[in-house]
């Protein structure tokens, strides 16, 4: 019989550990299923993990993986800070979407005038876009109780639906030949969020998620309003007696969330992707989800676990394309990775202990 | 005579502590049994081993001459072994005929149990109505429920843990009366309890453990209350010294104190008023859930109240939050430790900063002071002799008695004007709980008021100047403790909650 024992401490070990650990239990339990797929299982971890790195066309997929993980770390770091507060925030993908909306419009607005102003204007309204889009679920919880994770997924798929009407209507290109979606960002200067190092993917966006990976280690482990945070996710009766007001923490963690997913989608939309479309959307704001948790909710770890996430991505695109791996092996390979990390989880507040001894 | 219950060497260990060491207990049938000792003493593994709950790694049992192992609580039912827990086990949205139903094997038919309970309970001077909600009755009734609920299996060994911390002087009366009529009917009583008068007036025998081993058996009634604290203890008891103190200026005035229930059965706060002076110490008594935590929660400012009903020092501080309280000098140091009082899974230093930051000045332009918080935590553990590896240990790794002494120097290493502390010496050992009480009166003695609410009408005694009662949210009028008697204590407490006594 297995028997977990509480640990009176948290496990230091365990708690960096369990990622590194979870990161192996997913490359063996994902070559096994890709084994079953009849793929062969060591090229394909070889595929995810090491080609896009070190393979013969790491040059190009290197700068990919900036790109990808600018968003996801950005996202994310807002993201665990309302996670370690027990406020859940699911609907990132949709603050991501109105703060690309958001900051398109102008753009798009002003077109085709050129200055200096646009491109900060642009990342004020991103944020804004994101910050009010998140405040609806936050006033709600406030006023009447509602569940903030309810009503911020629901409010990913109305935005969702704003960005479609965006894309096909109001935004338009017109001179698009009536394809859907917007101008391209790219071709107008001003509005352009372009390389800073040509080839490398390092874009403001990934400039600004490393700034977010920063000033969030600060706000939570030097400040007073991230002990409070953190002290309101670990006994709320503790917080209210050290003075926390709860509808203030709701509308602060929603906000910063909101405005973090809105940046990213600004960057997203002004940079990479350089227009709005229906398709424009990919996930991030759901996978960051899962970036948070793999980087414990720490700063750091969620800059790592965007990268590694990243790497999952553009290697398991790479798979697809050499291997021919369904996507769903690829989506199940990553939901492994969270799985896996929430049960070795377990290890780092209990002890395990094999057998039991016998009865007197 | 036979035995009815015999142990011997009973051993029970969990990771790090022998909770229980070669432990032999013998209780006669129709005997009043005391088991003494010390909160971590081993009082409750012992009787969770003999209940069923948990199972020794060495040592035998023999019930009734029979070898005796209880895999579960209900094998330890069915061989005629009942237990009362200090921490009810009831619905209170059920009734009382359906709460004691839901702990029988196969309950009779709705109808036949309520008489049954109502001739149960009124046979043993413990009447109640099977009928009413378990929300609606007073802990000392609540507890009635337990007991009966035990009675209908007619057990021949009643175990109860801690019976009377929740009772009036009254209706410990009335328990103490069940409790020699049962042992006349011959079934035997293991009685816990750490209440030593109760103890000299109740049992016939008692054994004491102490760090998990039996260190004495004894007849509580040729000992005196001293001897047994002091077997208790292993050592010298301190008295707390009390040195006469000078009441100064009204600090702190509540008039008019109202508040709606915080949870669906919980107490309104009505009418209260109070004046507190400098250097004085008001003791608040009462049974728990008569509004003590109501009380706590709105002069900490957690519950903001009515404009003008809360005043520190002339100021109306009614609608002011903890952090703006305690920058003019009112702490607070609530009941529950672990989730309230302090956050479980932080280090001390963080539970440091929890309360510390305003008076302490540990924060700098919302920085916090890292080097600051550790040495303010150190001080505590310091000057209140915590015993822990260091400021860096989880406050769930304390033992109860360590934290608590950690919670209250916390606040009164920060200086308060006013202190409010609820059971400030609740679950903690003796020797920790006469630290924790020196501590509040050397407070009062350098001028601070405190307000100290317990149950322990004893400590109250012991430590305060005035008394007033706390009974379903109103507080009475406060009286000097000088010459109060135990019976007008009760009576202010409610007397019997209006229980009704029967003629056994």
């Amino acid at each position: 019989m297995i028997t977990l024992i509480r640990r009176p401490n948290p496990a230091k070990f365990w708690t960096y550990a369990t990622p590194i650990v979870a990161v192996i239990a997913t490359m063996i339990a994902g070559g096994l299923l890709f084994a079953l797929l009849g793929k062969p299982p060591i090229e394909a971890i070889r595929v995810i993990f090491w080609d896009p790195l070190f393979g013969a066309n790491a040059g190009y997929f290197r700068g990919q993986l900036l790109v990808k993980a600018g968003p996801l770390i950005l996202i994310a770091s807002g993201l665990a800070v309302g996670f370690r507060a027990g406020i859940w925030n699911i609907g990132a993908e949709g603050q991501y979407i109105m703060g690309a909306l958001a900051s398109a419009w102008l753009a798009l607005h002003v077109y085709p005038a050129e200055s200096h102003w646009l491109f900060p204007a642009m990342i004020v309204l991103g944020a804004l876009g994101g910050l009010l889009w998140a405040m609806i679920p936050a006033l709600l919880k406030v006023w009447f109780g509602t569940s903030e994770i309810l009503v911020s997924l629901m409010l990913v798929y109305v935005a969702e639906n704003l960005l479609a009407y965006m894309a096909f209507g109001p935004l338009k290109n017109p001179e698009g030949y009536g394809f859907p979606g917007s101008r391209n960002l790219q071709s107008y200067p001003s509005a352009h969020n372009t390389d800073l190092i040509a080839g490398t993917g390092l874009h403001w966006g990934v400039v600004t998620a490393f700034i977010a990976v920063i000033a969030t280690y600060i706000l939570m482990h030097r400040h007073i309003m991230g002990f409070r945070i953190r002290v309101a996710g670990e006994a709320p009766r503790a917080a209210r007696f050290a003075g926390v007001i709860p509808a203030r923490l709701v509308v602060f963690c929603l906000g910063l969330a909101g405005a973090f997913a809105g940046l990213a989608g600004m960057f997203e939309v002004s940079g990479p992707s350089g227009q709005i479309t229906d398709s424009f959307n990919v996930g991030y704001g759901f996978t960051a989800i899962i970036v948070a948790f793999l980087g414990r909710l720490h700063p750091i770890g969620i800059l790592l676990a965007g990268l590694l996430m990243a790497l999952t991505y553009i290697g398991g695109d790479m798979a697809q394309l050499t291997l021919g791996l369904p996507s769903a092996a690829i989506q199940v390979f990553q939901g492994m990775l969270l799985f896996f990390l929430l049960g070795f989880d377990v290890l780092t507040n209990f002890r395990i202990r094999l057998g039991r001894k016998a009865v007197a | 005579m036979s035995e009815l219950l015999e142990i011997e060497g009973l051993t029970k260990a969990y990771p790090g502590v022998v909770a229980n060491d070669g432990v032999a207990l013998r209780v006669r049938p129709g005997e009043v049994h005391a088991l003494l000792g010390e909160n971590g003493a081993g009082k409750s593994t012992l009787v969770k081993m003999i209940y069923g709950l948990v199972k020794p790694d060495s040592g035998t049992m023999q019930f009734q001459g029979a070898p005796y192992a209880p895999v579960d609580p209900r094998a330890a039912r069915s061989a005629g072994v009942a237990m009362v827990f200090q921490h009810f086990s009831l619905f209170e949205a059920l009734s009382v005929a359906e709460n004691v139903a839901l702990g029988m094997e196969t309950p009779p038919p709705m109808r036949q149990l309520a008489a049954k309970i109502r001739e149960i309970s009124t046979e043993y001077g413990l009447p109640l109505d099977p009928a009413r909600l378990v929300g609606d009755l007073s802990a000392g009734e609540r507890q009635r429920v337990e007991i009966v609920r035990c009675l209908l299996q007619d057990p021949k060994l009643l175990i109860m843990d801690e019976p009377t911390s929740v009772l009036t002087p009254q209706e410990v009366d009335i328990l103490f009366k069940t409790l020699r009529k049962l042992s006349a009917e011959g079934t035997a009583i293991l009685y816990i309890s750490h209440k030593l008068e109760e103890i000299r007036a109740l049992c016939e025998a008692a054994t004491i453990l102490r760090g998990g081993k039996v260190v004495d058996h004894c007849n509580p009634r040729e000992k005196s209350a001293r001897e047994l604290a002091e077997l208790m203890v292993g050592a010298e008891l301190k008295v707390t010294d009390r040195s006469t103190r000078k009441p100064g200026d009204v600090v702190l005035k509540v008039t008019n104190l109202s508040l709606p229930p915080m949870s669906q059965f919980g107490p309104a706060l009505k009418e209260i008023g109070f004046e507190l002076r400098a250097g004085e110490v008001l003791g608040i008594g009462g049974v728990a859930g008569n509004g003590q935590e109501e009380l706590l929660a709105t002069l900490s400012g957690e519950r903001p109240s009515k404009h003008g009903t809360v005043q520190l020092l002339g100021a109306d501080i009614s609608a002011l939050g903890p952090n703006a309280r305690r920058g003019m000098g009112l702490l607070a140091a609530p009941e529950e430790r672990l989730g309230h009082a302090a956050v479980p899974a932080m280090s001390l230093t963080e539970n440091a900063i929890l309360t510390g930051t305003t008076r302490k000045k540990l924060t700098q332009n919302g920085f916090v002071d890292q080097g600051a918080a550790r040495a303010f935590a150190q001080d505590v553990i310091t000057a209140f002799d915590v015993r822990t590896p260091g400021p860096h240990v989880a406050a769930r790794a304390l033992s109860g008695g360590n934290l608590q002494k950690f919670v209250i120097g916390r606040e009164v290493l920060q200086a308060p004007e006013v202190l409010v502390v609820n059971q400030p010496t609740w679950g903690v050992d003796a020797a920790a709980a006469a630290a924790i009480r020196q501590a509040l009166l050397d407070l009062a003695a350098q001028g601070a008021a405190v307000i100290a609410i317990s149950q322990d009408l004893d400590e109250l005694m012991e430590i305060a100047d005035r008394f007033a009662a706390l009974n379903e949210g109103r507080l009475s009028a406060p009286r000097p403790t000088k010459g109060l008697s135990i019976e007008e204590i009760g009576l202010m407490l409610g007397g019997a909650h209006g229980m009704q006594e029967a003629q056994i």
